[in-house]
C-alpha cells in the first residue's frame, strides 16, 4: 500500500523508537505507515531508488544488442530480458514511493546526476558474447546481492525483491546457455567469450561495493536489517559459486591469485582495482555520460506522450461527468 | 490517503499521472491480493500497465486497479481501538470450547 509516511507525534518519540527497535529485533517487517527513524527512511530511499535506477540504466548495455541479435530466438529472449529490467525498475520505484518520495522526482534526480546507480552499467558491451557474460556474471552477482534482500526489514522493498529474484534466475540461465552454445562454436567465438569474461570479471566483483572496512553505511544498514550481509561476504559467496561454473564452461577467470583455500573452505582471490571503482562510480567510467544522456533523451522525447495521455484522460473524464 | 512528497524537492509544475494500487487474482478460487502500484493517466491505461508490469509470467487471471487516493485505510495509531477488542473475545475461537476426546467428528 502506498501512503504517506507516519511521523512521530510530539511527546511520544521514545515510545515509537522503542516499538520500532522491538520490531526490528523480532525480525518483523516495517510497513510504510509505521513510524520509522528519519535515518532509516533516508537510507532506504537512497538504497531503493539507486537500485531502481540501476535496473533502468541496466537496460542499455544489452538493449544495444536487440537489433543485432544473431537469431529470432536470441532476439525474443533479449527483448523479454530487457523488458524485465524495466519491470524491476518499476517495482522498485513503487517501493520507494511508499516512503513518501515520488517517481517523477527520482527520475529527475537520476538524469540530473544527483543520484547514483550501479557502476557496472558504465562499461561497454562490445560483442554479442557480452550479452551472455552480463547474464551469467552481472545477473549472477545481482542474485547474490538480492536474495538476502528478500528478508530486508522494510516490507515493500523485501516484496519487490521476491518478485525480482524469481525473474533473475531466467536472466542468469539464458546468459550461461548462450555462452555454452558459443563455446561449442568456432575458435573465434570461444575467443570472444574469453575476452568478454576478461573484461567483465573485475567490474562484477566491484558490484558488491567497497571492502567492508571502507563501507561507511554497512554497519548501520545491517543493524536496521536493511542489508543482511556485508559486501565482502557476498563477494566471497559469488566467487565460490562462479569458479566451478567457469571451469565447466571452459573459460579462465582473469585473476592469477584465484586458488582454492582448503583451510578456509573458500577460494582466495585478488583485490579489485578500487581506484577504478571510485572513478567509475563518480562519473568517469567509459560510458557514464552516454548512459545518462540517453536516459535523459528518452525522458524528454516521451514528454508529449505523457501530456497527450493526460489530455485524453481529462477529456474523457469531463465527458463522463457531463453525461 | 495522500501521496505527499515530504522531504523531496519535487518542483513539478504540471500534475503527474496519478498513482494506482494493483490487486491480482493469482488463479481461480483465490482472492485478489495487493501486488504493488504504478502510475497511469486513467483506469484503462492503469489496467494495461498492470498487465504488462505484474503479470508477464501467468501470475494472474484477473486484475483490479484503484486510484490510491480512493483507498481508505485504518491508521497505525488506531491499532489499539481497532484491533484490541478481538483480543478479549476468545470465545470467538473454536479452541475456547473443551470437548471430550471421545466425541467424534467435532
Amino acid at each position: 500500500m502506498t501512503t504517506h509516511t507516519a511521523s512521530a507525534p510530539p511527546g511520544a518519540p521514545a515510545d515509537l523508537q522503542a516499538e520500532f527497535d522491538a520490531r526490528i529485533a523480532a525480525d518483523q517487517r516495517i510497513e510504510p505507515r509505521d513510524w520509522m527513524p528519519e535515518g532509516y527512511r533516508k537510507t532506504l530511499v537512497r538504497q531503493v531508488s539507486q537500485h531502481a535506477h540501476s535496473e533502468i540504466i541496466g537496460m542499455q548495455p544489452e538493449g544495444d544488442w536487440i537489433a543485432s541479435a544473431p537469431s529470432l530466438r536470441r532476439k525474443a529472449i533479449l527483448l523479454a530480458k530487457v523488458q524485465d529490467e524495466a519491470g524491476h525498475g518499476l517495482y522498485l520505484y513503487a517501493a520507494a514511493e511508499t516512503l513518501g518520495v515520488d517517481r517523477a522526482d527520482l527520475t529527475r534526480r537520476l538524469i540530473e546526476g544527483r543520484q547514483k546507480y550501479s557502476s557496472i552499467f558504465n562499461y561497454p558491451s562490445l560483442t554479442f558474447a557480452d550479452v551472455g557474460v552480463i547474464g551469467w556474471l552481472v545477473d549472477g552477482a545481482a542474485i547474490c546481492n538480492q536474495v538476502p534482500l528478500c528478508r530486508s526489514s522494510f516490507g515493500p522493498y523485501a516484496r519487490a525483491m521476491v518478485r525480482i529474484c524469481k525473474e533473475e534466475s531466467f536472466h542468469q540461465r539464458q546468459g550461461y546457455e548462450l555462452l555454452m552454445r558459443m563455446m561449442e562454436g568456432t575458435e573465434e567465438q570461444r575467443r570472444m567469450v574469453q575476452d568478454a569474461v576478461d573484461r567483465w570479471w573485475w567490474p562484477s566483483l566491484m558490484m558488491f561495493g567497497p571492502p567492508d572496512a571502507e563501507s561507511p553505511n554497512t554497519q548501520q544498514s545491517m543493524a536496521w536489517r536493511i542489508k543482511r550481509d556485508t559486501n565482502d561476504d557476498l563477494r566471497q559467496k559469488f566467487v565460490d559459486m562462479t569458479v566451478p561454473q567457469a571451469e565447466r564452461l571452459g573459460v579462465t577467470l582473469p585473476d592469477p591469485e584465484l586458488t582454492w583455500n582448503d583451510e578456509r573452505g573458500h577460494y582466495d582471490f585478488g583485490e579489485p582495482d578500487w581506484d577504478e571503482f571510485k572513478r567509475v562510480i563518480s562519473g568517469s567510467g567509459p560510458k557514464n555520460a552516454e548512459r545518462i544522456q540517453r536516459r535523459r533523451a528518452a525522458h524528454e522525447k516521451g514528454e508529449w506522450v505523457r501530456e497527450a495521455a493526460t489530455a485524453y484522460a481529462d477529456k474523457h473524464s469531463a465527458r463522463k461527468a457531463a453525461a | 490517503m495522500s501521496n505527499d512528497t515530504n522531504g523531496t524537492t519535487s518542483g513539478a509544475a504540471r500534475p503527474e499521472w496519478p498513482l494506482y494500487e494493483v490487486f491480482v487474482r493469482g488463479k481461480r478460487g483465490l482472492n485478489h491480493v495487493h501486488v504493488g502500484s504504478l502510475h497511469a493517466a486513467d483506469d484503462h491505461m492503469a489496467l494495461h500497465n498492470a498487465r504488462n508490469l505484474y503479470t508477464r509470467r501467468n501470475e494472474g487471471v484477473s486484475i483490479w486497479v484503484v486510484r490510491a487516493e480512493h483507498i481508505a485505510a485504518s491508521s497505525p495509531d488506531e491499532k489499539d481501538p481497532y484491533f484490541a477488542p478481538s483480543g478479549d473475545k476468545v470465545y470467538r475461537h473454536p479452541t475456547f470450547y473443551p470437548i471430550p476426546e471421545d466425541v467424534p467428528h467435532i
